[in-house]
């Protein structure tokens, strides 16, 4: 290296870092020289909408691309979930569709007992709904109490923690195609699990044709697949809480148990309040690893309301897409009344 | 000047030479065949279309091969939408009539009614309608499958022609018990396919003015020996309890394994039987058993070639079809498919079935065989254009039924209702 710099002097010697920071900044500044001249030019459009919008309403403009997307494949759908909801027949075109107003929703919704399908016009329907109530119930309660115990034991200084934590959330980079289909192989008649039992002269059982077994596999299957992710997030509520709390109680002499209830639990609770709508949602919304696993099956001891939707509306012969709709606009209905309880209970918080 | 001049005219050759290279629509003509194998007819006919595609050089069939779920719930979708394919191979004959291609103005009427006959009504979905509207590319009939080998180590004769349904359950019973085969008895989750032992049974499945009713006291009765099979051991519930809705499900893979005593399935089965198979053990056809109404029917079917008025090329998918109708080609497509052909012409020949065993041959003459006993009712069933709701139904309600949801009488009650509504629903 030159011991003198270009006019002479004596070149101070810097450090490794600061040559680096050096290089990377004569590096930027000349992308920067090339590209200037090209933004130079995008920006006369947006100087001139600036000027006639104003800044505040400038913002509109970049979000609306995004907005037109969301609008088309989103809201526009849901628009035409409504007219299909409101005609009959099984013609795909809503102009070959004759009206029915609120008839799908009567169909669906006329029982002399809600708590007993058989007693209703549509028992499909209300079979599914039932099941989908207790999987959800079972599914969520489940998976945020395993996902709440693990996230604390991952959160502690144990040996391999990042060797756990990869290995709890593999499961959710699973297709729910290939999460569906080996357990089936592990259950089914002669699959792993019934020839260790056999092995073990426990015996075998054939898991997936009782309607209570492939129920509860059904629940278990959806907890191992998608545990991970809400670790994950717990984890990371749990990351956000200050040490000098816990500090603070060890202090005070507090038990391990009312360390977790007075301080872990409360300042955990916006993240489990996230965790719980996220994951009743998505309870609600299981589809494609059911219909993999036991196809609804037996009969229609795990058909859930989405694929009850989906055999009216696309499977089914005639295909009902006015029942359909009107099916999934209940279902929306009941994802709204979950997201607003969200949304009330954060805000009291807040303003709490 | 010069040098706009020079520019103009290379830009217009630039326009030209690309404009050359731009196929024109009478020039290139591509038709999209969208086909489903039971065994290898997909490939067959890739390989046969290459023939009629070098003797028509203007004309490209591109095969898309799908998965026969894909035929039921998505090509129905896709044709509604206006987005289906220009060919495609069908089993709801009569359900799609609406979307058909009518082939009659483009081909040799005479020669298509006399060399299909009955089957060309299976496709028109009605009397109102008398078009050509698909080639029945192979016909199918339902029967039963048993392993001989199974029969011979038991001990146990096969039931002789006549047989009733009770019989074949009581010999196969025997058999699982004296062998240890876990599965006596097995027939595919399939409205089809318990149709005709429903017939069997005394089912008329329409009223006198020709309506649909599916429930009645013969159809009933087959379903509670059905329910009572499950019940007793006879039929494991593996194939009735192990999918929900209306999806199809079949024991083929049980019965070549050698597990399975007795399996009631169909014809299309034949090739996959003979290649996998081969000589595990010794397998026969023995068509359909008897019921108590006197009938020993089975249920035809199968599939065909048809052509979506939606196309943009008529007249190319009318001629991909109607080569596919000639006598030769369709011969040659049955015996490399080893399928009983539904070509009349064809079927009084014979058909020389290509790489199939004594056994496969066998079993197809068998199914042939078994044609004469098929019920009227099970051939306008067939032919019904709401048939594929009534066998959604029947799977559904049935195996509710089986799995103890509902009782029998409760599952007949709900099929009665869900037929109405969908004959309500229905265009």
């Amino acid at each position: 290296m030159a011991t003198t710099n270009e006019v002479g002097a004596p070149r101070v010697p810097t450090s490794p870092s600061i040559e680096a920071a050096t290089v990377k900044a004569k590096g930027d500044s000349i992308a920067l020289r090339l590209i200037a001249p090209i933004m130079r030019l995008v920006e006369i459009p947006f100087l001139a909408l600036q000027r006639l919008l104003g800044v505040n309403r400038l913002a509109w403009v970049f979000l609306l691309p995004n907005l037109i997307l969301f609008g088309l494949f989103a809201f526009l759908p849901i628009i035409l979930n409504v007219f299909y909801a409101m005609t009959g027949g099984d013609n795909v075109l809503l102009e070959d569709r004759p009206f029915v107003g609120g008839s799908n929703f009567d169909t669906l919704s006329s029982c002399s007992d809600f708590l007993d399908p058989n007693s209703c016009v549509k028992d499909k329907f209300w079979r599914a709904v039932w099941n989908t109530s207790w999987f959800v119930t079972l599914q969520v309660g489940f998976m945020v109490g395993f996902s709440l115990l693990t996230a604390i034991i991952l959160n502690r200084d144990i040996r391999a923690r990042g060797f756990f934590r990869s290995v709890f959330f593999f499961p959710v980079l699973l297709s729910p195609v290939v999460v569906a289909l080996i357990w089936k192989w592990i259950l089914q008649r002669e699959g792993v699990l019934n020839a260790f039992l056999d092995w073990t002269t426990i015996g075998g059982y054939n898991w997936l044709i009782d309607a209570q077994w492939a129920f509860t596999w059904t629940v278990f299957l959806s907890v191992w697949a998608h545990m991970g992710f809400y670790t994950l997030i717990l984890l990371a509520g749990l990351q956000a809480i200050p040490r000098d709390v816990y500090e603070a109680a060890l202090m005070d002499r507090a038990s391990a148990w009312r360390t977790f209830t007075k301080i872990t639990l409360p300042l955990l609770a916006p993240t489990m309040l996230v965790v719980l709508v996220l994951a009743l949602i998505k309870g609600v919304q299981t589809f494609d690893e059911v219909y993999a696993f036991t196809g609804g099956g037996p009969g229609t001891a795990t058909t859930f309301i989405i694929q009850y939707i989906y055999e009216e509306g696309f499977a089914g012969a005639p295909r009902l897409f006015g029942l359909a709709a009107a099916a999934s606009l209940m279902v929306a209905g009941v994802l709204v009344l979950l997201t607003l309880i969200q949304l009330w209970i954060n805000r009291r918080n807040v303003d709490g | 000047m010069r040098r706009s001049l020079a520019f103009t005219t290379a830009f217009a050759a630039l326009c030209t030479a690309g404009t050359a290279l731009v196929p024109t629509s009478a020039a290139a003509q591509e038709v999209r065949f969208m086909c489903y194998s039971d065994g290898n007819e997909c490939e067959v006919y890739d390989e046969v279309l290459d023939r009629f595609e070098a003797d028509n050089p203007g004309i490209t069939v591109a095969i898309d091969v799908v998965p026969y779920q894909a035929i039921l719930e998505n090509l129905p979708v896709q044709l509604a939408a206006g987005e289906g394919p220009d060919i495609a191979k069908v089993t709801d004959l009569g359900g799609l009539n609406e979307y058909y291609l009518d082939l009659e103005p483009f081909v040799d009427a005479g020669y298509w009614e006399e060399s299909f006959g009955g089957t060309l009504d299976w496709y028109r979905g009605g009397p109102d309608r008398q078009g050509i509207y698909g080639m029945h590319s192979q016909l199918t009939v339902t029967g039963a499958f048993v392993n001989a080998t199974l029969f011979e180590q038991a001990g146990v004769d096969l039931p002789g022609a006549g047989a009733s349904w009770d019989d074949w359950a009581t010999a196969a019973r025997a058999v699982s018990d004296a062998t240890g085969a876990p599965f006596p008895m097995a027939i595919d989750r399939s409205g089809h396919r318990v149709a005709g032992p429903a017939i069997s049974y005394g089912a008329a499945l329409f009223d006198d003015n020709g309506d649909a009713i599916l429930v009645d006291d013969g159809f009933t009765a087959f379903v509670q020996q059905f329910v009572d099979w499950h019940e007793d051991g006879t039929i494991a519930r593996d194939v009735w309890a192990g999918q929900g809705g209306a999806t199809y499900q079949d024991a083929a893979q049980e019965f070549i394994n050698g597990d399975l005593v007795f399996y009631y399935s169909g014809s299309w089965q034949v090739g996959r039987m003979d290649e996998q198979v081969g000589d595990f053990f010794d397998w026969q056809v023995i068509g359909s058993p008897c019921g108590p109404a006197g009938a020993c029917s089975g249920m035809p079917g199968g599939a065909g070639i048809v052509g979506f008025a939606e196309t943009e090329h008529p007249d190319a998918v009318a001629a991909v079809i109607d080569f596919l109708a000639q006598e030769d080609i369709y011969a040659e497509v049955s015996a490399r498919t080893r399928n009983i052909p539904g070509h009349l012409g064809v079927a009084g020949a014979g058909v020389e079935f290509q790489d199939a065993s004594d056994g496969a041959k066998a079993a197809l003459n068998a199914f042939a065989g078994s044609l004469p006993d098929i019920h009227p009712a099970a051939f306008a069933y067939q032919g019904y254009a709401g048939n594929r709701a009534m066998f959604g139904i029947t799977v559904e309600r049935v195996s509710q039924a089986i799995v103890g949801e509902l009782s029998v009488e409760e599952a007949m009650e709900r099929a009665r209702a869900d037929l109405e509504a969908a004959m309500a629903e229905s265009n």
